[in-house]
């Protein structure tokens, strides 16, 4: 970076070592922020731990050990120290652990620290963004409470261990450690570590490149797993109130080294705390390059020409958006296509409604008329019958009138056609 | 933890004339909210010194820009104030040097290390600035020069494979020189710090200030407030960033009395009482460069270098190249489709 530049040497003092105090001054002012995530088993002691580690009371109502699935639960606080502020927010999983089946309890962890990165990467992603005042949530340091079996660890725990290890920074702790002679611990202590290894697993390593800490690092570092002991409770120990542990046998307490490790556990974190950070930071880059990469971001395109993310993303913007207006034609369509069936089932169906009164309306028409002309002809057959008879009539009067002068005999004939004639 | 003024290392005796300015602890001492009380000590505040130590580690990137017509001593007044030979001077008119028929560009580094802290020091000049016949436009090729520095910081940050450093070479602080002509500012002055005030900390200052008498000073430099305001130009520290009443209070002080400074420079050194000051010589006497009473060149260096250096980056980062950042993105509202040429001398895509 510092090619083409050439040294230059001061005549006298300018005044820009005041730059590191400038900095620190503005970020005093902006404060701090820490995310740690605490798994482990319902009842290994999470809550005591983090009470002790940060003198505070993080209370909380002892959980039950009935979940069907892992939760995790957030609790923040803001905790000040001379004039530093430092907004600590701790997760703690919820029902790890007290499944029958344990498949997949690790999967809503690992969501939940993804989801942590992708709220980041959305943020920097934004076109108008604050990432000055955006309150970082992601996960700094994974404390994994490991059982005080005595023995070594569990499938769960290196189930869980292995999918956690590429994205978050873990230090692996012996929760109720009390419960563990010195003799044992040794022992657990190198079991579980060789485990690690031989798994392949990595956790955090307190860095030793600065030498002003290295050594007191990698004597710390020696100690892991820390064997933790917490405790909400304070215990009357001559004239001070101090965090233990109460047996008939003695009392535990909590910040004394020769005790537990909660001491050692909390000097390192506080004094590695950038560290954990800057590593980090590393985890989330990695994180947002295989996120940009499964949408198929490229930094170098086809033809070995270096590719915009912009580019890319508006691509993908376009092609979603063409996919979407095709697919609302298609709805369209098909919704117009249904339409037009109905419409015409529906003009079908008030066709065949109003044909019955139609129908029967044509049909007595019909009747009528045809009753009409039968009613005509008989008409008519009947005329013609009068027409005849009265013909007939004619015809026999003109012979009576030619017979009268004969015989009477006839007049019987004569009468009885009379008669006729008038019955009819 | 690490309260107190910082110890200056005194060379030579050049600082003592100055009164050390009131230096602000490192560490704020008003109460802040708490939420939970503490009940015994935990080591919270080593952070502070975690943070110091990376911070020195790593080292500092400081780009500075000077604007103004040739001969008004810009050269020199960068030189003064970073206290080595950072520019190559142009002694009077060589034959064989030419004004630049355009605005040129010209960015020089260099390292500076002082009391532990690296700085990588960047001095952009524009020479040919305001020496044309016609300045129409000017500049314009500072401007282009300074969305450059900000796209290629949006392309680095934008790239899937990210360098843990983004290497910054965008411009945090521009000088701009005024004319002690005694009456009021120039239509190119006002031109300039409207367009650029927009995108990048303007500071402007009075060049040499020793044409100048005390009251002279002082009515032009109220006079050129006034232009100032009454043009809309908001110059460094800009109003709208002040952060909290103790900040304002303080940038209100430097804006409405100190700013413009008036300047005097020089890299030579004279004898006056007895001890060697970086001074002009003239038959009616020394002026001495870091004496208050002579010119207002402290007051810019504090205000630069030692108190607001670090702010310059931040508005610089926080303000001017995410609003470049948000016009970009939002389909190059209002600019061209910049092509940069990047050292495989690709295009740009974006």
């Amino acid at each position: 970076q510092n090619v083409g530049c050439r040294t230059l040497s001061l005549s006298a003092h300018v005044g820009f070592d005041s730059l590191p105090d400038q900095l620190l001054r503005k970020s005093i002012k902006h404060g701090f922020c820490f995310n740690i995530l605490c798994i482990g088993e319902t009842g290994i002691g999470k809550s005591a731990l983090m009470s002790s580690l940060f003198n505070t009371n993080f209370e909380d109502s002892p959980s039950t050990h009935f979940l069907s699935s892992v939760r995790l639960r957030a609790q923040t606080c803001e905790l000040q120290e001379s004039n530093v502020l430092l907004k600590l927010t701790v997760v703690k999983t919820v029902g790890f652990g007290d499944q029958v089946n344990k498949v997949d309890t690790y999967q809503p962890i690992v969501d939940y620290i993804d989801a942590q990165f992708e709220a980041y990467l959305e943020e920097e992603l934004k076109v108008i963004r604050s990432l000055f005042s955006y309150h970082d949530t992601r996960i700094h340091l994974c404390l994994y409470f490991i059982s005080p079996t005595g023995r070594s660890l569990k499938t769960i725990d290196l189930l869980t261990l292995r999918s956690l290890d590429s994205k978050v920074n873990i230090i692996p702790v012996i929760g109720k450690a009390d419960s563990i002679c010195k003799a044992e611990l040794q022992e657990f202590k190198k079991k579980i570590m060789s485990e690690l290894v031989s798994n392949g697993i990595r956790i955090y390593q307190f860095p030793t490149d600065d030498e002003t800490v290295s050594e007191i690092n990698t004597i710390t570092n020696g100690y892991l797993p820390f064997a933790v002991v917490g405790s909400m409770e304070k215990v009357k120990i001559g004239n001070k109130m101090v965090r233990a542990r109460q047996y008939p046998w003695g009392i535990v307490k909590v910040e004394d080294e020769s005790h537990c490790d909660t001491i050692k556990l909390r000097r390192m974190l506080c004094t590695n705390m950038e560290d954990l950070k800057e590593k980090t930071r590393a985890y989330y880059e990695l994180y947002r390059r295989c996120r940009l990469e499964k949408l198929g971001c490229r930094d170098i395109g086809p033809e070995n020409k270096p590719v915009s993310l912009q580019e890319v993303i508006e691509a993908k913007m376009l092609e979603f958006c063409l996919e979407m207006e095709r697919k609302e034609e298609e709805i369209k369509q098909r919704f117009l296509q249904r339409v037009n069936e109905k419409a015409a089932m529906l003009e079908e169906a008030e066709q065949q409604a109003s044909m019955p009164v139609l129908t029967k309306y044509a049909r007595l028409t019909l009747m009528h008329q045809e009753e009409e002309l039968k009613l005509e002809e008989k008409k008519k057959l009947l005329e013609d019958e009068i027409a005849q008879f009265i013909e007939k009539k004619a015809i026999t009067v003109s012979i009576q009138s030619q017979v009268s002068v004969s015989t009477p005999v006839v007049s019987l004939k004569t009468e009885g056609l009379q008669k006729v004639s008038a019955g009819h | 933890p690490h309260a107190g003024p910082v110890e200056s290392k005194n060379k030579a005796a050049m600082s003592e004339l100055v009164p050390e300015p009131r230096q602000k602890p490192v560490v704020p001492m008003k109460p802040m909210g708490i939420n939970t009380s503490l009940l015994g000590y935990i080591g919270i505040d080593t952070i502070i010194e975690q943070m110091r130590k990376k911070t020195m580690k790593t080292g500092f990137d400081f780009n500075i820009m000077v604007v103004g017509q040739s001969g008004l001593g810009k050269s020199t007044l960068v030189n003064t104030l970073f206290k080595s030979q950072v520019s190559r001077k142009s002694s009077g008119w060589n034959r064989e040097e030419k004004i630049p028929k355009t605005v040129e560009i010209k960015a020089i580094g260099h390292v500076i290390e002082e009391g532990g802290v690296k700085m990588k020091l960047t001095v952009i000049d524009t020479p040919g600035f305001g020496d044309q016949i016609n300045n129409e436009n000017c500049w314009e090729p500072i401007e282009k020069y300074i969305n450059e520095q900000y796209e290629k910081f949006l392309k680095e940050e934008v790239n899937i494979a990210r360098k843990k450093r983004i290497p910054d070479t965008r411009v945090h602080c521009c000088l701009y020189f005024i004319s002690p002509t005694g009456h009021s500012l120039r239509p190119l002055d006002l031109e300039f710090m409207k367009h650029l005030s927009k995108v990048v900390n303007i500071i402007p200052v009075i060049a040499k200030a020793d044409t100048m008498t005390l009251e002279e000073k002082t009515e032009f430099k109220q006079r050129v407030r006034k232009e100032l305001e009454v043009n809309g130009i908001e110059f460094y520290p800009q109003k709208e960033f002040d952060e909290d009443l103790e900040d304002k209070t303080e940038n209100d002080k430097i804006r409405q009395e100190s700013m413009p400074f008036a300047v005097v420079g020089s890299d030579k050194e004279y004898q006056v009482n007895g001890k060697r000051v970086l001074g002009r010589k003239t038959p009616w006497g020394i002026i001495e460069v870091e004496n208050l009473n002579h010119c207002e060149f402290a007051l810019l260096r504090d205000f630069v270098i030692r108190t607001h250096l670090q702010d310059l980056k931040e508005v610089t980062h926080n303000i001017h190249y995410e609003t470049y950042r948000a016009k970009r993105l939002n389909g190059n509202g209002g600019l061209p489709p910049m092509t940069v040429e990047t050292e495989e001398n690709h295009e740009s895509n974006l």
